[in-house]
């Protein structure tokens, strides 16, 4: 490959293909970039802001900026750790995320990211939203406590399932995730346990009932192996939750 | 209580003069809501079923915007204007004088549905404040004699129709009139010397005007023109954007009022440039009052053939302008959000690249330009580039509309040739006393005193037009605190530095506000500013640590004379959390309080 479809990773060259951004090239070729709101089966978004990085000095979202030949991309600084490890302090205070009482605990990549930024504490004062927790589905229950409003139920649901089963209202630190029924209530919708939209939560928001302790606590996946090895939970589903 | 008679009649009509498409939701939702003070269910499941959309998607654009409710308003809906001009005009005192009066709790619908009382971010009425809405309608110059007006006139089920009119006159308060407000008027000139001089001459001619966007961002004009005619694509589009948000901004408003035709003869001209057909003009929900007029003015331009098929007699030359509504939402200001709004949805800023000009509403190339921009535009086509160069410094070409409020002698707009100072226009506006000038709005920075020397230009400090002024007696925190609050009720949530940091902000800035905070807490903000500066997906979240990242700089006495002396102070008050346990118990002897133990 040549000069041309080469940009440059914390110093490594990195080959790309055209339309890749960098996340995409960066994964290909097995650089972790931390990440929550992206899954390469979907289009890039953008929001977590987790994947920050320095483009030629420039500070972009690794999954939405489109790689170009000569891009000096700057991943693994200190700056950079400090920034990401900030973003998901912020992510934890907003919500209620408390791991040790949290089936989807050593599976989850909202808590595998917190151990590769190096976060030991939030930092950050907790919000303590309360949040109802919906579990009238007989297979499903939604801890809407633990969403971070990455979109990935809304968009595979919308671009997979065909049936836009969710959505996001309100907006600002109001920003929450509802339901297409009626009642509002998960039961009232088509939601189906084999959707698409029900494999893709990186956080224990979205979960599979009757499934939570198949694999014990301190064999899964995050448990065995740091995210940055393993990469994402749901390219492993399979694994987790059935295993 | 409103009637929720006739809502499938409603929706029917509704949909009969507006069009009937889901990228109109936010146009059909508005009426709605003017119609019922709320989206009542059966509107949401009627509009689902015309526009084959998800309930879900509906409830999710409904939640997005300010004046948007699924639950009743009020039948009076009253939104009195939280702009810190408006406070300084001693809007927070009238507000607890209307809500005793009315017997109302701020926020909450009165029991019988008669009225609710609220604030709202800035209504633009800075120069005329204090300043309501009154069901989407502005009502200026509030006092204590018109706020017990309105109180009677609620408690007389008087329809606002029939309020005095006094009440909602809105002067244009211009002060100050340079080359563009003294220009002749015209309503065709520019776009018979386009027909004349043909597109790429005009374009060449605006370009060497050196006009550049006055929102804000300060793009060349015709680059952005430029760009979009060159564009691949099928049709093109040129938007006006009139989400004149930015508190302390009230240019655009003066514009629409009094020289409209000259703001959509700019939109003509680009489009004839740009080969656009469909225009349309994007209008803040807080000027609801100006859509008849504006309405007809477009109507007039399309019998005098300015608008509509060929224009001017120019075959093949058809452009055609709508208006569409905002709904309360200040991050629509933002180009991509703003066509998020315009296509029905949450406006939420797409990611860039692409930019509007190769991308932008339905995928097409697209023009946003700002109201003020596009009538410089329409002045530089009738009267050149060189005219329009005789003012302004090199990188600043022309004059720049301020909108001047706060504690002056004369507020309203003010033409300068881009390169006045600060000092000249605190000298022209009667603020002689003044400690400081807040410079582009909440989004912008503080010029204490000292640095009134400071030229208002692109090289110099950038503005949109707000120019706010400080007297000497004002606490500058207050100011910065209803910033902060002001950004974190307008963030749109998309992203995790500006939904979360700007929360945790606004929260320790009220705890330095508050008399609580240690250094460990300024050492706070400054990490979360710089955060929120470096990491957020648009402008409005890298630009919410301004005020505070700019008096901090500037002026930290306002920070450092509240801190308490130790280094570090918990986020809670451990005394008032006792509160609940002293309530459950029914004690309050000493040793039920922090510190009072004997």
């Amino acid at each position: 490959m040549s000069e041309a479809n080469r940009f440059s990773l914390d110093g490594k060259p990195v080959e790309f293909q055209p339309g890749d951004t960098i996340m995409d090239a960066a994964l290909r070729a097995g650089n972790y970039i931390p990440h929550l709101c992206h899954n390469p089966e979907f289009e890039p978004h953008g929001s977590c802001r987790v994947c920050m990085v320095a483009v030629n000095g420039r500070e972009v979202s690794a999954c939405t900026w489109p790689a170009a030949p000569g891009l000096e991309v700057e991943s693994a600084s200190e700056t950079i750790r400090q920034q990401r490890r900030s973003l998901v302090q912020m992510l934890f205070v907003e919500g209620n995320h408390l791991c040790p009482a949290c089936e989807l605990s050593g599976a989850c990549q909202l808590q595998a990211v917190a151990y590769y930024t190096g976060m030991l504490d939030p930092h950050f004062t907790h919000q303590f939203p309360r949040r109802a927790v919906d579990a009238s589905h007989p297979d499903i229950a939604i801890d809407f406590n633990r969403c971070i409003l990455c979109e990935l139920c809304v968009r595979a649901s919308r671009d997979v399932d065909n049936k836009s089963v969710f959505a996001l209202s309100g907006r600002g630190i109001g920003s929450h995730l509802i339901i297409n029924s009626p009642s509002g209530r998960l039961a009232d919708s088509d939601f189906a346990a084999t959707d698409k939209a029900a494999q893709v939560c990186p956080v224990g928001a979205i979960l599979h009932k009757r499934r939570a302790y198949r694999v014990p606590i301190g064999e899964r996946l995050y448990d065995r192996q740091p995210i940055d090895i393993v990469g994402d939970v749901a390219a492993q589903d399979e694994q987790n939750h059935d295993g | 209580m409103k009637s929720l008679a006739n809502i499938a009649g409603c929706v029917d009509d509704i949909m009969a003069t507006c069009g009937d498409h889901p990228e109109l939701l936010v146009q059909y939702l508005c009426r709605i809501q003017w119609r019922y003070n709320c989206i009542p269910p059966e509107a949401i499941e009627l509009l689902a079923v015309r526009l084959g959309l998800p309930v879900a998607h509906i409830r999710g654009v409904i939640g997005f915007y300010a004046f948007l409710h699924e639950t009743p308003r009020g039948d009076f809906n009253i939104l009195i204007s939280d702009s810190i001009t408006d406070q300084m005009l001693g809007s927070r005192a009238l507000l607890d004088r209307l809500c005793r009066q009315l017997g109302v709790q701020a926020g909450v619908a009165r029991a019988d549905g008669r009225v609710t009382v609220d604030t709202t971010s800035c209504t633009g009425m800075c120069d005329q404040g204090p300043a309501l809405l009154v069901n989407g309608f502005a009502l200026t110059r509030l006092d204590v004699a018109r706020v017990d007006a309105v109180a009677a006139l609620v408690e007389a089920g008087t329809p606002v129709q029939d309020w005095p009119a006094a009440f909602f006159a809105v002067e244009d308060n211009i002060r100050r009139r340079d080359r563009l407000l003294n220009a002749p008027r015209s309503t065709d000139g520019a776009l018979r010397l386009f027909l004349q001089q043909g597109a790429d001459a005009m374009l060449e001619t605006i370009d060497r005007s050196g006009l550049r966007g006055r929102g804000g961002a300060g793009f060349r004009t015709a680059s952005k023109w430029r760009f979009c005619r060159q564009a691949p694509g099928g049709r093109r589009y040129v938007v006006c954007n009139a989400d004149e948000g930015e508190p302390g901004t009230f240019k655009d408003r003066v514009l629409l009022n009094s020289f409209a035709d000259e703001v959509f003869e700019g939109m003509t001209l680009c489009a004839g440039i740009t080969g656009a057909q469909q225009g349309f003009l994007y209008l803040r929900g807080e000027y609801r009052y100006l859509l008849e007029a504006l309405e007809s003015v477009l109507a007039r331009r399309r019998s005098a053939g300015l608008l509509g098929r060929d224009i001017l007699g120019r075959q093949g030359f058809d452009f055609d302008i709508a208006i569409h509504m905002g709904a309360g939402a200040y991050v629509c200001g933002e180009e991509s959000a703003l066509i998020e709004s315009l296509e029905g949805k949450r406006g939420i800023p797409r990611k860039r690249p692409p930019f509007p000009v190769t991308r932008g509403l339905r995928q097409q190339p697209t023009v946003v330009n700002n109201v003020e921009t596009l009538f410089a535009a329409t002045c530089i086509a009738r009267f050149g580039a060189d005219w329009f160069r005789a003012s302004g410094t090199e990188q600043s070409t022309g004059t720049k509309l301020l909108s001047v409020s706060g504690d002056c002698v004369r507020p309203g707009i003010y033409e300068y040739p881009l390169g006045v100072t600060v000092g000249q226009v605190i000298e022209d506006c009667g603020a002689e006393h003044a400690q400081a000038v807040q410079l582009a709005g909440a989004a912008g920075t503080i010029i204490p005193r000292d640095e009134f020397d400071t030229r208002i230009s692109y090289e110099d400090v950038d503005t949109g037009g707000a120019f706010m002024v400080f007297g000497p007696e004002r606490d500058l925190l207050d100011m910065v605190r209803n910033f902060v609050h002001f950004f974190a009720h307008e963030s749109c949530g998309f992203c995790t530095p500006c939904r979360v940091g700007g929360t945790l902000l606004k929260n320790l800035v009220d705890k330095v506000y508050a008399g609580r905070a240690g250094e460990y807490d300024l050492q706070k903000i400054r990490d979360i500013c710089r955060l929120m500066r470096d990491t957020s997906h648009c402008g409005l979240g890298s630009a919410t640590p301004n005020p505070v990242m700019s008096t901090l700089e500037k002026v930290p006495s306002i920070y450092r004379r509240r801190l308490c002396t130790s280094d570090y102070e918990p986020a809670f008050d451990l005394e008032a959390e006792l509160e609940e346990a002293r309530r459950i118990t029914g004690r309050d002897d000493s040793g039920a309080h922090i510190g009072r133990e004997t």
